[in-house]
């Protein structure tokens, strides 16, 4: 709701905050007429602190959120195209680990990007690693309570989703430059192919796997609601080389799940 | 029987099966809890003193930021420290974040509650920053009918910390000092006394930071806040402090403490430090300067009572 739906029924509110906040994100406008400095002075550099404060920390919010966008960008080129999306879309929440979810579309759109096309896929990995980190805790699925499903029963199961549990695809090794750049060695060159990277989180740990071939179709299924049997012959619509054995043991090492649900149990 | 055929049906410790100890904060000198001197803290036996936690950075539902949370809790009193209510603003407060503040307070019964004199949204946008308001009447009734309003949905009074400002309204009607002791009167809310905040808004405009205290209304202060600031210059070249958290607590700051401490006894006394954030020891050693005081005043407290 927007507060001018609501302030007319209640007291004729003050209008400081529209005057004082509508130069904030706008570098060349003049400090408001409304504030002044003790001496009845001009308060241009006074009113720049509050300025550069909030330009400031919302790049320095972008700059924690992606660390490894940064990272490959050098902070000179990062900062620039963080300040330009900070004044084209600051938060609107005060929570601001829900900050940066049109990043990764910004970037896309960035001039001074379009030589790094798999830039904006490392973003949204990064955006998903955090939304795994502040997930809802549940348990991961353990592997006796998949042996523990009877045979005949097992192509009609489906999974509970693990709150954290998303899967990014890329066209560009997203991954592995995620992971490369997320770490403090070195950065080696990688051959241009397209990643499906899982995002999870286990015992607290929040983990980017990379997923082998059909791995994505197959999780994203599940995910989806989808039973085993159709995210199966989803894996291997998506590639004829798709490993169920292997995807059901990455399944399980991820914590990808917290519960199996019988199709119908009168139990 | 819903759940029953869940093939993992452990039972998750949750919010409601967690129950802390509780923990006095009268006379302790505390820090702000930084994650990254979660195990140096847990590597030391004994609390602690107390912990000052954002608000905001424990509001997602779940991860690493409660399981820490919880670590410290167990040990220490907390304070729930509201940076983004945004009760300084002419706008509704948002019923969202009430609520998550209201479930915060709920399951780590924190030993203190409070939040700012300041504003931080505009319609919809968050500005991330605590921004300053004019003192007048309209501004004094939005106030109090936000910090009501807060008080009312998390069942607790808060204590409102006054600000450090840069700028001044040519509209303000009131000093600050009237203005904050006007709001806990009509709302019964207690007051956070930074005074590292005072001794910048001194500076910056020029006005006694002994006089501030002398008219602040010390009985209704909760809680004391310590930092360091910065230094910079003003339009005509003055001398402007910014309250940058980032570093140790001015000397001149330190005498001001001594001499509300004489005035008011062993008041919580929190060091905040937000960024350049040193290791654990050297924070710690920052509070343990506080506690000293803390320590010597009420020695002598209860020598002129004996």
């Amino acid at each position: 709701m927007r507060s001018a739906d609501i302030l007319p029924m209640r007291r004729a509110a003050p209008d400081f905050a529209g005057q004082f906040s509508a130069a904030l994100l706008s570098p060349d406008a003049p400090a408001p007429d409304l504030v002044t400095s003790p001496r009845g002075k001009r308060a241009e550099k006074r009113y720049n602190v509050y300025r550069n404060n909030v330009t400031v920390s919302l790049i320095a919010a972008l700059a924690s959120i992606f660390p490894a966008v940064e990272r490959i960008t050098g902070p000179d080129f990062f900062r620039a195209m963080a300040r330009f999306h900070v004044r084209e879309t600051p938060p609107a929440s005060p929570l601001l680990f829900e900050y940066g979810r049109d990043f990764a579309d910004f970037i896309d759109r960035y001039e001074y990007a379009q030589d790094m096309p798999w830039l904006s896929d490392v973003a949204r990995i990064e955006r998903a690693w955090l939304d795994a980190y502040h997930a809802a805790d549940a348990p991961a699925l353990r592997t006796e309570a998949l042996a523990a499903i009877p045979p005949e029963k097992l192509d009609g199961v489906t999974f509970q989703p693990h709150p954290a549990t998303r899967v990014i695809s890329s066209a560009h090794p997203a991954v592995t430059i995620f992971a490369m750049n997320r770490s403090t060695g070195p950065v080696g060159r990688v051959d241009d192919h397209p990643e499906d990277g899982l995002i999870t989180r286990i015992d607290d740990e929040v983990t980017v796997r990379l997923l082998p071939s059909g791995g994505a179709a197959f999780f994203n299924a599940l995910l989806s609601g989808e039973c085993l049997a159709a995210a199966v012959t989803a894996g291997l619509d998506a590639h004829p080389a798709f490993d169920l054995s292997a995807a059901i043991g990455e399944m399980i090492a991820s914590g990808a799940f917290s519960a199996i649900e019988l199709e119908i149990s009168n139990v | 029987m819903a759940n029953v055929d869940r093939a993992t049906n452990l039972p998750m410790e949750t919010e409601s099966t967690l129950r802390f100890p509780t923990y006095q904060v009268t006379g302790l000198a505390g820090t702000s809890f930084k994650p990254e001197h979660l195990a140096a803290i847990a590597a030391v036996s004994g609390p602690q003193g107390f912990f000052e936690v954002h608000a905001e950075n424990y509001m997602g539902a779940g991860g690493p930021p409660h399981r820490a949370l919880e670590r410290v809790r167990r040990d220490h009193p907390i304070s729930l420290h509201g940076v983004c209510m945004s009760l300084g603003g002419p706008q509704p407060l948002d019923r969202e974040h009430l609520q998550r503040f209201k479930n915060l307070v709920d399951r780590y019964e924190p030993a203190l509650v409070s939040e700012h004199l300041a504003w931080s949204t505009h319609v919809d946008t968050y500005l991330n920053d605590l921004l300053p308001l004019p003192y007048t009447g309209a501004t004094l009734t939005h106030v109090c009918d936000h910090i009501d309003q807060m008080q009312n949905a998390i069942g607790r009074p808060i204590l409102l910390e006054n600000p450090s400002t840069y700028v001044l309204f040519s509209e303000s009607s009131m000093s600050e000092t009237d203005f904050i002791r006007e709001i806990s009167k009509r709302t019964g809310c207690g007051l956070l006394l930074d005074i590292n905040n005072v001794f910048v808004s001194a500076t910056n405009h020029g006005f006694s930071a002994l006089e501030y205290l002398r008219d602040f209304p010390l009985a209704k202060v909760g809680e004391i806040h310590l930092a360091g600031h910065a230094e910079q210059e003003d339009d005509e070249g003055e001398l402007l402090l910014i309250d940058s958290h980032d570093g140790p607590v001015a000397d001149a700051v330190w005498q001001l403490y001594e001499t509300v401490v004489a005035r008011c006894g062993p008041i919580p006394t929190l060091i905040e430090w937000d960024s350049k954030i040193p290791d654990w020891p050297v924070l710690r050693a920052e509070a343990l300067a506080a506690q000293a005081i803390l320590d010597r005043h009420a020695r002598e407290a209860s020598h002129a009572l004996g």
